[in-house]
């Protein structure tokens, strides 16, 4: 290693020696490996040390004890000749290898495209206000604008007008049901337990236990067993079928349904909204049953309750009217995430990135619209005094 | 901008004609001023560097994009004027090849041609069966009724798609970029059927490519799309303009870059 020079910064591999050869001319030495990621002289202290010499030199390079060299060897070539074309240094590269000159005549910056380099903006805090606020007005009339085409393509089905695959209906149809049915079983069965669980600690300390039944029976059927399964198809459904549409978009299998004059929303978002509406309330039926199993189990076999007791208790508690409330909210479910899952797939942009984007943002659609029609739904129930 | 000129003797109908057709992102003018006329039979070539906007003229001519300004006459019908049903019956007498193929990925290749065929036509299952094995055949794709797009080498999703544009006989072809990601010898191979179907069904083809070797080969009349100049700078038959154009800019892009050579 070179040590000897004063100027010389210090080095285990790599290192560059300033040699002024004349008054008016500098020589960069290098020796040693210099290669990316390993211990490389600080590219800003050799360029202070260029900077302090005045007047500029004229620079040139030595490179006979250089050894293997990378981009890390450009990069620090770059950054000098760089420094010396902006003070006007005249730089002298005949003495670099020549695939080292050849690459950086290719990085040079008069062979890059003017103007393109982006200006960081940093927008006021009202401007990005105002900006958030027109995005959200945006995706809103977006929203809007989907759901009438959604209910005018549905009403051109009951007319007998809209067209779609059969087979596109059935295989919705088989994804959201049967496929459905495990992941729904375990989670319901696993909230009835839980209701019981919570019910039971509270009613024991009266001695009514019974009334486990009642809790768990009401509560699964008028409303928890819509929302579980809601909230399963929103994670499970509503996802696929933006993913399944953002992937049609980005293969331009879209364009090619509009350009064959096939709407996108009679072709693929009626089949799957189909499947969804006839679909939830069936899942709802059996959620419902699961969760009073749920209830059941913990009933029967922590609280000594009977079967055939918890079994009566629950038919005197449920009413046929909670019933009913049930499977209306799992119907407006179904239309939900399927249109949140749809709505999503058909905004999708045309890269991988947005794919992903959209299937989680149809999640979040879909449960953040359960919640709100559950709780305008509840509030009607109330109004109506059912 | 002059009109491109027919060959010698060619003086067949006009069925395409753009008027003042602007591109625009937003407020960003990508291109305006474009005028040309396309003839019955022609294999017209839109040509351009990347990111010139040759693929969104063509999404405004087939209907997907509302330009920012101007025409796109199919006879004297101008298409982003008519109601949309007018538009969508004149939809129907296009056939379009995606850049990718665009195959519907749940479908077999024979539901992919078939859907265009159950749509618009009263053929019973099995005349459709009939005509889309013919589709097929005609694309080499003889015997792959029942594979999957993703089954397919991307010359063969290419060939499939191009059995589906056809599938409704239609008057008008277009192409975006049907060399792209294919290799030599695949891509001269769809060169070729693109000219012997373009003949023999008497077909106009609208053909989106920056892909020289296609450009001479298939190419009747053609235009260059320059984005500095925001507008087209060339028109003609790229042979013609290869010999004759003034424009520096034209000639090094069909020389790759190399200039003309003296002769």
């Amino acid at each position: 290693m070179q040590q000897e020079h004063s100027d010389t910064a210090h080095f285990e591999d790599a290192a560059v020696q300033f040699i002024p050869v004349a008054p008016d001319r500098l020589v960069l030495k290098f020796s040693g490996n210099w290669v990316a990621g390993g211990d490389l002289p600080d590219a800003d202290e050799a360029l202070q040390d260029l900077v302090r010499t005045k007047p500029a030199p004229r620079i040139a390079f030595v490179t006979e004890g250089l050894g293997a060299w990378d981009s890390g060897f450009l990069v620090f070539l770059a950054r000098i000749v760089d420094l010396c074309n902006g003070s006007g240094t005249p730089v002298d590269l005949s003495g670099l290898p020549e695939g080292v000159r050849k690459l950086l005549d290719l990085a040079s910056p008069d062979k890059q495209r003017t103007g393109v380099t982006r200006e960081k903006s940093s927008p006021g805090f009202l401007v990005r206000v105002a900006d958030a606020t027109l995005d959200l007005f945006h995706g809103f009339q977006e929203m809007l604008a989907f759901i009438g085409d959604a209910t005018l393509s549905f009403f051109k089905l009951l007319r007998g007008k809209a067209e779609f695959r059969r087979s596109d209906l059935s295989q919705a149809l088989q994804e959201t049901g049967a496929q459905a049915l495990p992941i729904v079983s375990l989670i319901s069965l696993l909230v009835g337990m839980i209701l019981a669980f919570v019910a039971a600690i509270q009613l024991k300390l009266f001695g009514v236990q019974i009334y486990v039944a009642d809790v768990v029976g009401i509560g699964v059927v008028r409303v928890m067993g819509a929302i579980m399964t809601g909230i399963i198809m929103a994670g499970r459904t509503g996802a696929a079928f933006a993913a399944q549409l953002g992937m049609m978009q980005v293969n331009e299998e879209i364009d090619a349904l509009e350009s064959l004059g096939i709407p996108p929303m009679d072709f693929l978002v009626l089949p799957r909204m189909l499947a969804l509406m006839l679909m939830m309330p069936m899942l709802c039926i059996y959620s419902d049953l699961m969760g009073i199993l749920g209830g059941m189990i913990v009933g029967v076999g922590m609280l000594d309750l009977g079967v055939a007791e918890y079994y009566y208790q629950t038919l005197k508690a449920v009413k046929l009217t909670y019933f009913w409330i049930g499977l209306f909210h799992s119907f407006v479910f179904g239309i939900l995430v399927a249109l949140a899952g749809c709505l999503r797939g058909l905004q999708c942009e045309r890269n991988a990135a947005a794919v992903g984007f959209a299937a989680t943002s149809a999640v979040v659609t879909g449960i953040v619209s359960i919640v709100v029609a559950t709780a305008v739904i509840t509030l009607l129930c109330q109004v109506l005094g059912i | 901008m002059s009109a491109p000129k027919p060959d010698s003797g060619n003086e067949r109908e006009i069925v395409i004609e753009v008027r003042n057709l602007e591109i625009s992102y937003g407020s960003f003018v990508l291109m305006r001023d474009l005028n040309f006329q396309i003839r019955r039979g022609d294999i017209f070539i839109i040509m351009g560097g990347s990111g010139c906007g040759k693929s969104t003229l063509m999404k405004q001519m087939i209907g997907l994009k509302r330009p920012a300004g101007g025409k796109v006459l199919y006879g004297d019908v101008s298409f982003w004027d008519v109601e949309p049903s007018r538009q969508e019956q004149l939809k129907r007498r296009f056939g379009i090849l995606f850049q990718s193929g665009a195959l519907w990925s749940s479908m077999t290749l024979a539901e992919n041609v078939a859907l265009p065929l159950e749509q618009y036509t009263d053929l019973t299952p099995a005349q459709i069966r009939e005509l889309v094995s013919f589709k097929l055949a005609l694309v080499g794709l003889g015997g792959f009724e029942d594979f999957y797009p993703s089954e397919l080498s991307g010359g063969m999703k290419k060939r499939a798609g191009l059995a589906r544009a056809m599938a409704l006989d239609p008057d008008f072809l277009f192409f975006d970029e049907p060399s792209a990601g294919l290799d030599p010898i695949s891509a001269r191979l769809l060169d070729d059927l693109i000219i012997e179907l373009s003949e023999s069904l008497d077909t106009t083809v609208v053909v989106v490519t920056h892909d020289l070797a296609s450009i001479f080969a298939i190419g009747t009349h053609s235009i260059f799309l320059d984005p500095e100049e925001k507008t087209m700078t060339a028109a003609g038959n790229p042979k013609q303009i290869l010999a004759e154009s003034g424009n520096e800019k034209v000639v090094r892009f069909l020389t790759r870059g190399e200039g003309r050579k003296p002769e």
